[in-house]
């Protein structure tokens, strides 16, 4: 029973993690872009983009890359903690 | 076996030195060839000359790591370290579509193209959070496996590899037609056969050594599409604004690109009608359609199994994960290049074409003009003659070129911006071996996918389970020839622009793999028959409506209810369907793009690349009620379900050799 236990809060830890960052990929992918127009109206200092135009063309993307990384080691971690992690 | 296991790690250990000293190599190789221009050597030569080397150097490292171990076939012995795996993704990932289509279409539609870009990255997250690694842990050879094996017995197998040839195939079709774009223009072959020439590059790598060779090939690929990617967009950027790097001036040049675009107004160079402006989001699709776009090219990520497959390949669960971060590095390396090649591509275009005597036109447009992928006042701008004739033609014509007399196809942005901007034709040598590069990759990624799909799933698992591992490969093989053979005959038709067909591709993964693979692997309780049907329903309606709206659009109107697309500024229908269907070939089937309604026809305004939209809901609707109808799977399967979450342990499927 022990066992079983483990797993089972293993795979809710897992699921607690997949929707965290299902919900921040959600905000970057889709909801920023739904106010374009609003952050056009701001200028990215130094870089003289319109913000809305550069969330969509880098903003977005260097978030998805950053959330990959922390991703795969917040998931390891996970995986560590309950002894289901592969041997180094 | 000792030797041999010993050998390969030694060549794991020495692969930062092997790429180090064939980087430098290729560098040096496009200084030779700049040094030989300046010493006068014909264009034509130097295109030659870097087609030529480039595709020589794959053919070696194809043939050097061919392999007949069937391990070692399918998915490279498992042995690929994350690093080097992120980068042979990244080369398998960005296709034609990405190298050659997408900074065009960024180009013609400013923001609204960006919906691309996003969806290309976006999707990785999905890959990693809900998909790859968990197939990894299962430790199939390919996509259908995982299938036949959750959802039980060769029916299931079967579907997935009607789905995964159907999108595979349309994939790699586009990849064929941007080989023959590019050899036909810096190689000065014909199309139809320059195709097929593309094709011969394409089978040394794949037919030889399998997911091995391929693996080591895709690597070398990366770098030289990534080299000439950036090349021309830092020189550019250096010369403008004095910083090498792109990504980060490119602000200052959309500046510009708003203001040249007030002063073309001004000064009659453009009407309101003809121009866009650059940074203006929802004129060129509609809300829904970008929305649409981001969401189905990011699901058709985690669907398409030429990319899933690539992470079969990590040595373990945790790396699998890591690999994904490091394809998405490499990838965005490129996706947030091409905003700004797109945008220093188009000051160029407004400055240097746009305003310009029609006499003083240079001849390097000519060569496109041939082709028909750039027409001037309306007519293909084939010769300077030509030209200034067909601009007469129109009244009032002040002769410079205008925006609106100036139509370029968005292929051609990328491969001719060097021209555009005057630099010297090294530069324009580099970036077709780069386009060659990425089309071949993603080409030999999806052929093999293919290949292996008909080889191990339908040969081996379904027709003839004890064929000894020599006459699978060879099956496999030949199988491939026959698959790209097909692949290049429809591309030398011409069916629709590279990023429309790429489009269709991830589309009809994502109708048909997504719902059950997602539910595979999180809800137990998803049955055998719920995914078969879930399948069934979801990818049959996707291809349904993109077949339907592509080569029977009359059908489609008369039969199905199918209303004009709409334009997104206006909100008014972009064809006048009771005048279209009063044409004598309104109802003609397999129509070419030309005919009034093909393409421009649908449900809801939805464009056929969204048809994804409408096929993934439904799948994953069917999946969950069929299964709450069924008996629920065996206690066995769903501790293997169980099995799959957990990294630690052996792989589910073990494939004796």
């Amino acid at each position: 029973m022990q066992q079983k236990s483990n797993d089972e809060i293993h795979w809710k830890r897992t699921r607690n993690l997949m929707f965290a960052h299902l919900a921040v990929w959600f905000f970057f992918g889709y909801i920023i872009h739904m106010f374009v127009r609003q952050l056009n109206t701001i200028t990215v200092p130094y870089l003289g983009f319109p913000l809305g135009f550069y969330m969509a063309a880098q903003g977005s993307l260097i978030v998805f890359v950053v959330m990959l990384f922390v991703f795969a080691r917040q998931q390891d971690k996970i995986d560590r903690d309950h002894g289901v992690a592969e041997d180094d | 076996m000792a030797t041999q296991s010993a050998e390969r790690s030694d060549f794991i250990k020495n692969l930062g030195r092997l790429y180090g000293i064939y980087t430098g190599g290729f560098l040096a190789f496009i200084v030779l060839v700049a040094l030989l221009e300046m010493v006068g050597v014909p264009n034509k030569v130097l295109g030659y000359l870097f087609v030529f080397f480039t595709l020589a150097v794959y053919a070696v490292i194809g043939v050097a790591t061919r392999t007949a171990q069937v391990s070692e076939y399918y998915v490279a012995g498992r042995r690929v370290p994350a690093f080097y795996n992120g980068m042979a993704t990244g080369a398998d990932w960005m296709s034609a579509a990405s190298f050659v289509g997408m900074a065009g279409t960024l180009f013609l539609f400013g923001y609204d193209g960006i919906a691309w870009v996003l969806g290309w990255t976006g999707g990785f997250v999905l890959v990693s959070i809900l998909v790859g690694p968990y197939l990894r842990k299962f430790g199939a050879y390919t996509v259908p496996d995982f299938m036949s094996f959750r959802f039980g017995g060769n029916f299931t197998r079967f579907l997935a590899v009607v789905v995964l040839v159907c999108c595979s195939f349309t994939y790699v079709t586009a990849q064929i037609y941007g080989t023959g774009l590019i050899a036909s223009r810096f190689l000065g072959m014909q199309f139809e056969i320059a195709v097929f020439a593309g094709l011969v590059g394409i089978l040394l790598c794949a037919m030889l050594g399998g997911m091995r060779a391929v693996t080591w090939t895709q690597i070398a690929q990366y770098i030289v599409l990534i080299v000439a990617y950036l090349t021309p967009i830092i020189i550019l950027s250096t010369k403008k604004y004095g910083l090498p790097i792109p990504e980060i001036t490119y602000g200052q040049a959309i500046a510009d690109i708003t203001a040249r675009e007030q002063e073309m107004l001004r000064t009659g160079l453009a009407t309101a009608a003809s121009l866009k402006p650059h940074i203006e989001p929802f004129i060129n699709y509609s809300p829904l359609n970008f929305f649409g776009i981001i969401f189905c090219m990011m699901v058709g990520t985690a669907s398409l199994p030429h990319i899933l497959m690539r992470y079969f390949t990590t040595p373990s669960v945790r790396e699998a994960r890591q690999s994904v971060a490091w394809s998405l590095l490499f990838i965005f390396l490129l996706y947030f290049s091409a905003p700004a090649y797109a945008a220093f591509s188009k000051l160029e275009v407004y400055t240097n074409i746009i305003g310009r005597d029609l006499g003083q036109l240079r001849p390097w447009l000519f060569t496109w003009g041939e082709l028909g992928l750039i027409q001037i006042c309306g007519k293909n701008a084939t010769t300077l003659a030509d030209v200034a004739a067909a601009c007469k033609a129109i009244a009032g014509h002040p002769g410079v070129v205008r925006l609106q007399d100036f139509v370029i196809n968005t292929d051609v942005i990328v491969l001719s911006t060097p021209e555009i901007a005057g630099l010297p034709y090294v530069i324009s040598g580099l970036v077709a071996a780069g386009g060659l590069a990425a089309a071949l990759s993603t080409a030999d990624g999806l052929l093999l996918a293919i290949a292996n799909a008909l080889s191990h799933d339908i040969y081996y698992k379904m027709l003839d389970p004890n064929a000894p591992a020599i006459r699978r490969l060879t099956v496999a093989r030949i199988l491939l020839f026959f698959v790209a053979v097909a692949a290049a005959a429809t591309a030398a038709t011409k069916p629709s622009d590279i990023l429309a067909m790429v489009g269709w591709a991830f589309s009809l993964a994502m109708a048909g793999n997504f719902p059950a693979l997602v539910l595979g692997i999180w809800w137990k309780r998803a049955t055998s028959a719920g995914a078969v049907c879930g399948i069934i329903a979801g990818f049959g309606l996707c291809l349904f409506y993109l077949v339907c709206t592509r080569y029977f659009p009359g059908a489609g109107v008369a039969y199905f209810g199918m209303t004009s697309l709409y334009n997104p500024v206006t909100g008014a229908p972009i064809v006048d369907i009771a005048k279209a269907m009063a044409l004598p070939n309104a109802m003609e089937h397999w129509p070419t793009l030309a005919h009034p309604l093909a393409n421009k026809v649908g449900w809801f305004g939805l464009n056929n690349i969204n048809c994804g939209l409408l096929g993934m809901p439904l799948g994953f609707l069917v999946i969950y009620v069929v299964s709450l109808m069924t008996k629920e799977p065996s206690k066995e399967m769903q501790a293997f379900v169980d099995e799959i979450r957990k990294p630690r342990g052996q792989t589910i499927l073990e494939e004796k050799a």
